[in-house]
């Protein structure tokens, strides 16, 4: 069974304040894991540290069999992360976007692949507007074009349907559905407990920097447990 | 050099369409000369010779605006993230950002610097030229120390504070050796201007070296 990500006894501090006490998971290729947690769980934190933007105080974590601490460079091109922030330029186009982050990434920036991709996205009338002209919805679907095109093995989303209407959600739901037909490995942190279970093969309920609950999709523990510790907020 | 590149054509084609960072500098700048030459001017302190000081306050104030704008374009829609998740070498990305922000901050200058000559009754010959060296000179050291600065001040609350208070004591040397040379320029006493210009290329080469070795520390969270 091959792994797209092992973490091994991840801390992080900061400070005095533990946001994560020890997380070790593992998760096999092609897997759709969802991780719920309240505020401050160290969702946002672990995935964080998976996408090598933040260094874990102590811990060993791979992606892909790549040791992030060793190998970040390589560990990157095998990670998309898009989060409520779409980490895309306002004062830029579309394209120009995609195009620029093709460069950073080494990958094709032809405009026939990256038009391609902005009509995965349904974007492809709109690629030489501002995206500053876009509506959060919109803005969101050139981030999930920015996260697929250097091709990652590993995708991570923290709290992607912050923000989004209905057809928004909609079109961010088929391309995971996509993702995942790609055979890909999806990691996404909800506060929404029907987004997150709606393709998920595993679930991981966080609470306080640690993994309280890790079970198939359908194990009716899930609810339980995310009904205790989430909705009303009882500590373990 | 390809992320170095990417990152300077994308700041270039930014500013192309906003037109926020170069212009800021250029009307900040100018709007310094020109007040403090007509204050100096009817205050009678014409004995004493502040047109270099004069010069580089302008460009200093004129950069930490520069500076902050190139952090707010980072900073909006939290782009810094963006690039930081690219598979490339983080001191890469600082260079690529100090290289946007030296071509801003040297266009802007340089149109600042024709301002200062007319002013300042500088003629238009070898003195300016001269001045235009020094300039490219401080501004890189400048940019080197600001573009890290201003990374370590995103990451806090009052980051448009936090800037110039970080911004201005770092860059002293830089500032101070920047001024003596233009000095020695404008007074035609350039036999010493080998030592502060030595100086201030040293604390360029000194901050830029440090800076893309320290980057990778700087930007992460």
């Amino acid at each position: 069974m091959k792994l797209a990500l092992e973490s091994e006894d991840i801390q992080k501090k900061f400070g005095h304040f533990t946001a994560l006490g020890g997380v070790t998971i593992q998760v096999p290729r092609g897997e759709f894991v969802t991780l719920f947690g309240r505020n401050g769980a160290g969702k946002t934190t672990f995935l964080k540290i998976a996408a090598t933007l933040m260094r874990p105080t102590d811990g060993s974590f791979r992606v892909e069999g790549i040791d992030i601490r060793k190998e970040p460079e390589r560990a990157r091109r095998q990670i998309g992360f898009l989060s409520h922030n779409t980490f895309i330029y306002r004062d830029l186009s579309a394209i120009e976007n995609l195009r620029f982050f093709c460069r950073l990434y080494g990958a094709d920036s032809s405009d026939s692949r990256l038009m391609g991709l902005l009509e995965r996205v349904g974007l492809r009338r709109r690629a030489n507007d501002t995206v500053r002209n876009f509506s959060r919805g919109l803005q969101q679907r050139v981030g999930i074009a920015r996260v697929l095109l250097h091709d990652p093995q590993l995708v991570l989303l923290d709290e992607p349907y912050t923000g989004l209407d209905a057809q928004a959600v909609t079109m961010l739901n088929d391309m995971l559905d996509e993702i995942v037909k790609d055979g890909r490995t999806v990691i996404l942190t909800t506060h929404d407990l029907e987004q997150g279970l709606r393709a998920a093969t595993r679930v991981l309920i966080m609470d306080r920097g640690k993994i309280v609950l890790s079970a198939e999709a359908h194990d009716p523990e899930i609810r339980a447990t995310y009904s205790r510790l989430i909705v009303t907020g009882a500590r373990r | 050099m390809k992320p170095v590149v990417a990152i300077i054509h994308k700041d270039v084609a930014i500013e192309f369409r906003n037109k926020e960072s170069i212009s800021s500098m250029l009307w900040f700048g100018l709007l310094v000369l020109v007040i403090f030459s007509f204050s100096f001017d009817s205050s009678g302190a014409g004995d004493v010779d502040i047109r270099a000081g004069l010069l580089w306050v302008a460009f200093s104030f004129a950069g930490i605006l520069g500076l902050n704008r190139s952090l707010s374009m980072e900073s909006d829609n939290d782009c810094l993230q963006g690039l930081l998740l690219a598979p490339v070498d983080r001191g890469d990305l600082y260079l690529g950002k100090v290289a946007g922000n030296l071509v801003f901050s040297l266009v802007a200058e340089l149109i600042i610097l024709p301002v200062f000559a007319v002013l300042q009754h500088v003629h238009f010959d070898w003195k300016l030229l001269a001045i235009a060296g020094i300039t490219v000179a401080g501004t890189l050291g400048f940019v080197s120390i600001g573009t890290t600065l201003s990374m370590i001040s995103a990451h806090t609350r009052m980051k448009e504070v936090i800037l110039p208070v970080l911004q201005i004591p770092m860059t002293l040397p830089v500032i101070l050796c920047a001024v003596t040379a233009t000095d020695m320029v404008l007074k035609n006493e350039t036999a010493g201007i080998s030592f502060p210009l030595s100086v201030l290329g040293l604390f360029s080469i000194v901050y830029l070296t440090a800076s893309y070795f320290i980057f990778e520390y700087v930007v992460e969270e």
